[in-house]
């Protein structure tokens, strides 16, 4: 609802120029700050308000152990090479190093026929996610699983996919919403899903945990297929996986002609700060006049963006040398680790928990109980911060996602605090 | 490198005229066919039944079909890789794209690796930082460049560059809004404006996208335009010290076009990125001329100041005064945009940043930026001995050079193939850039003045 100018100026307490450019009303269609930032604001408030507690931080997946040496040296050791003669670099190629590109190739989609040049590196998923965006424009339909990360449906609301938000259901209206519970085995029930254009996947799940199995991938895949629709699969988790549940999407035969992928270095490799991420768009991905959307992916990467930093991409190629993927590994168990015992924490209080298996994410069941409800008594009983599930859609109404990351003694401390609240 | 495909079925006026002449796989995209625009290569689709090839049916983003070509620095660098091909034993020199050649300094380096060593340390350690920036360093924009502008730390939005907040700068205008750019410009406003859908289709025979407001800069009105002849636009796209022609407007200017945009209620986004550049004393921000936060975005860069291209940090100001027409304060959708389709610049990169603006660092600075300006020097005698026409340089990385009557990209071809010298045609950047050539200034001394010499033996 526009609020007259006149109006907001003076509740501003002044009444100066203002200009005669009219405010994007996409902008205006968002609900609130991003989910993120409200978590951080919750949390500001709360050590204002008891400086002296010692605020244990489960909620924002962030990174919390030191990047391994080997991967860090070769960073500074960029950074000191250009102030070298030789050594210095300009302008990079905006789609990525070729050597980082061909390393992410051979690393992680080796056999899938996915090639260096579908891969393009960039500065992480969250960049990505609306550089895909600007490529499909405002006259797609998307479906988003329910509940999802925020980006994909922001994103949809800021480029003028979303039309507006209903407050009886909670929903934006030209959104499809595919609700993902333990009654669908988290997954959408297919069978009762419209088209749409555009059907983003997040697989393991952020914030459910749920890895998708390869039943479950092929369903996605053939229904892509016969709905010529595009998936846009994030895999920034993949690392995670314990079991045999598929690591990308092109893992699926048929998955070339019709996903794209996105990943991110953040959570495999303490990338949170250092940003690196790629997106994978298959040469076999065509609109429906046969032009390949990698092009137009490749000219979005040309002109909105001018690649991920140098010193990143260094960081990124170290990352995947033997010695490297070897000491990422040894962090990645640490925080799998972690999972284990905040699973085991509201197990042991008689609480139904998802995920933590294929994904840094646990997501908790509170039958009944709202869940801001929830993550404001957890925080101020316990001082531990949680993400409220509602935060990622109506569909994570009644549940609290635990992230798994810091310190073993934080989570240590965290899983004590919960048992003495939750008993 | 890729080509311009025509849209299958082709409906715009730009298409393609051997539609139908000859047939290709949909996955064979690197077939060209040699066109009138030597530099434009076209190809033709196949209809998708025609294959086995499953096509989705997602519709292609029509604003994106509108683009003419390639952006047009990978295009310039794809006629300078064929160039090496075909003389393999050409010392090619590139006066092209404006890519910093010269070491980052020590001081600078050594700060960004200190932070890469401590990543890996407990104390060190830092993980996703703030979405605008580390505060620290937004402070420290604030005091180095606007100091005594009233501009605070707050309203500072430290980015992965200038090319990237353009882009984040159109995603929060969105497609309802019109623009004015000037012509020529850097390529990446008119482009991200297609893309965002702010323009209607290309004309061929103006050169010009409708809906867009092409502001002319020539030697005739001294690179500033005429604003009695530009109609009012929500947003005014303003770069000063200018890419492509060099000039840095001057105050009295700046005050002319704050007070256009503050009686047409229009958004000014200023791209500073070549401040440092200015020999004299052209205003290095919008913010100097007074009444500019109610009307101004500004846009800049460590790229060309710290030799960060590959590096990635830059910064755009929004002042909190600035309001769109129901008094919305435009620095709160930013923060949206920035918080939602961006998560930070990398936190090597901003500690480089902390150091460049230590005293030591602006020192350093400095001097790599005084070692452009004389290689602008040079260049710029170079072309005024052999008896052209040349603009720019003084405030700016790049010399503007006229060649009256001619075809640029013509010029560019005949430059390149005589003297193995990269240069960018003044067409890229707008029909008003025909009849010029952009020369950048970057390069190694050896280079430049190499580059001279054939531009002499060539011309005299």
């Amino acid at each position: 609802m526009l609020i007259p100018r006149i109006y907001l100026a003076l509740q501003n307490g002044r009444v100066g120029h203002g200009t005669k450019v009219p405010r994007n009303i996409n902008m205006e269609r968002l609900r609130n700050g991003y989910l993120f930032s409200e978590i951080c604001r919750r949390e500001l408030e709360h050590t204002q308000k008891y400086p002296h507690a010692k605020l244990i931080k489960l909620g924002i997946g962030d990174t919390t152990e030191p990047i391994p040496d080997i991967i860090t040296s070769a960073m500074a050791e960029h950074a000191h090479a250009l102030s070298t003669i030789r050594g210095y670099r300009g302008y990079g190629a905006e789609q990525g190093n070729m050597e980082l590109r061909n390393a992410i190739a051979q690393t992680f989609y080796r056999d899938m026929g996915i090639k260096a040049n579908e891969v393009f590196v960039s500065d992480g998923a969250q960049c990505d996610i609306s550089r895909i965006q600007m490529l499909l424009g405002s006259n797609v339909t998307v479906a988003v699983q329910d509940p999802s990360f925020p980006a994909y449906m922001d994103s949809s609301v800021i480029i003028g996919q979303s039309g507006n938000f209903k407050d009886e259901t909670g929903k934006y209206e030209n959104i499809l919403y595919m609700n993902c519970g333990p009654e669908s085995n988290f997954f959408p029930d297919l069978s009762n899903t419209p088209r749409t254009d555009i059907i983003f996947l997040c697989s393991p799940n952020n914030p459910t945990g749920h890895a998708a199995s390869r039943q479950q991938l092929e369903q996605l895949v053939e229904f892509a297929k016969a709905n010529g629709s595009i998936i846009i699969h994030d895999s920034a988790y993949a690392a995670y996986i314990t079991d045999e549940s598929p690591r990308s999407i092109f893992e699926i035969p048929g998955g070339r002609e019709v996903a794209i992928e996105i990943s991110s270095f953040s959570k495999f490799a303490g990338f949170t700060g250092v940003r690196l991420g790629w997106t994978v768009v298959p040469e076999e991905l065509l609109y429906s006049n046969g032009f390949p959307v990698i092009k137009d992916y490749n000219r979005i990467v040309c002109t909105c963006f001018n690649g991920a930093s140098s010193i990143a991409q260094a960081g990124g190629l170290a990352c995947l040398s033997s010695d490297g993927y070897l000491a990422m590994n040894a962090v990645l168990d640490y925080y799998k680790e972690n999972a284990k015992i905040i699973i085991d924490t509201f197990t042991s209080l008689g609480l139904k928990v998802y995920g933590g298996k294929n994904a840094p994410y646990m997501w908790v069941h509170f039958p009944g109980l709202r869940s801001w409800d929830v993550f404001n008594e957890i925080l101020e009983k316990t001082h531990i911060i949680t993400v409220p599930g509602t935060g990622f859609g109506p569909g994570g109404e009644g549940y609290i996602r635990v992230s798994a990351f810091g310190h073993r003694e934080s989570v240590i401390e965290a899983s004590r605090r919960l048992k003495n609240l939750l008993k | 490198m890729y080509c311009l495909m025509s849209s299958w079925p082709s409906m715009s006026s730009s298409s393609s005229c051997f539609l139908g002449q000859t047939h290709f796989d949909s996955r064979t995209p690197n077939a060209c066919l040699p066109t009138k625009d030597s530099w434009i290569c076209k190809y033709v689709a196949t209809p998708a039944t025609e294959t086995t090839a499953h096509t989705t049916k997602v519709s292609r983003n029509a604003n994106i079909a509108k683009l003419q070509a390639g952006y047009l620095f990978p295009e310039i660098a794809r006629r300078r890789s064929a160039h090496m091909l075909k003389y393999p034993e050409a010392q090619v020199i590139s006066l092209g794209i404006g890519d910093t050649t010269e070491p980052i300094p020590e001081v600078i380096t050594s700060g960004m690796a200190k932070k890469a060593h401590a990543l890996s340390t407990l104390e060190g350690y830092s993980g996703y930082g703030a979405e605008q920036g580390e505060k620290q360093l937004r402070a420290a924009i604030a005091l180095t460049y606007y100091g005594d502008l009233s501009i605070e730390e707050s309203d500072i939005f430290v980015s992965d560059g200038a090319k990237s907040d353009i882009s984040r700068l159109q995603v929060m205008f969105g497609s309802n809004v019109t623009m004015a750019v000037q012509d020529p410009s850097y390529p990446a406003y008119v482009d991200s404006s297609v893309i965002l859908g702010q323009t209607g289709q290309f004309q061929k025979d103006v050169e010009k996208y409708r809906n867009i407001e092409y502001m002319k800069c020539n030697p005739e009105n001294g690179f500033f335009p005429d604003l009695s002849t530009v109609s009012r636009t929500d947003i005014i796209f303003f770069c000063s010290p200018n890419n492509p022609t060099g000039n840095a407007a001057t105050r009295e200017q700046l005050t002319r076009l704050v007070q256009f945009a503050k009686d047409n209620g229009s958004i000014l986004v200023y791209d500073s990125a070549y401040a440092m550049y200015i020999s004299d004393d052209s205003p290095r921000s919008i913010f100097e001329i007074p009444g500019a936060k109610e009307v101004a975005i500004e846009v800049s860069s460590f790229s060309k100041y710290a030799g960060f291209t590959g590096v990635r940090l830059g910064w755009t100001v929004v002042p909190k005064e600035l309001r769109y027409s129901d008094g919305f304060p435009v620095a709160k959708d930013f923060n949206r945009i920035v918080c939602t389709t961006f998560n930070g610049a990398s936190n090597i990169s901003q500690a480089g940043g902390m150091a460049c603006l230590s005293p030591e660092g602006l020192e350093a600075m400095h001097k790599v930026v005084g070692f452009y300006k004389e290689n602008t020097n040079r260049i710029m005698e170079t072309f005024t001995s052999l008896g052209f026409s040349v603009y720019g340089g003084q405030n700016a990385p790049y010399v503007w050079v006229r060649f009256p009557g001619q075809s640029s990209w013509d010029v560019f071809s005949e430059i390149l193939e005589k003297t193995h010298v990269v240069t960018t045609p003044g067409s890229g950047f707008g029909p008003a850039g025909d009849g010029f050539i952009r020369v950048s200034a970057f390069g190694h001394r050896g280079n430049v003045l190499e580059a001279c010499k054939r531009f002499k033996q060539l011309w005299q």
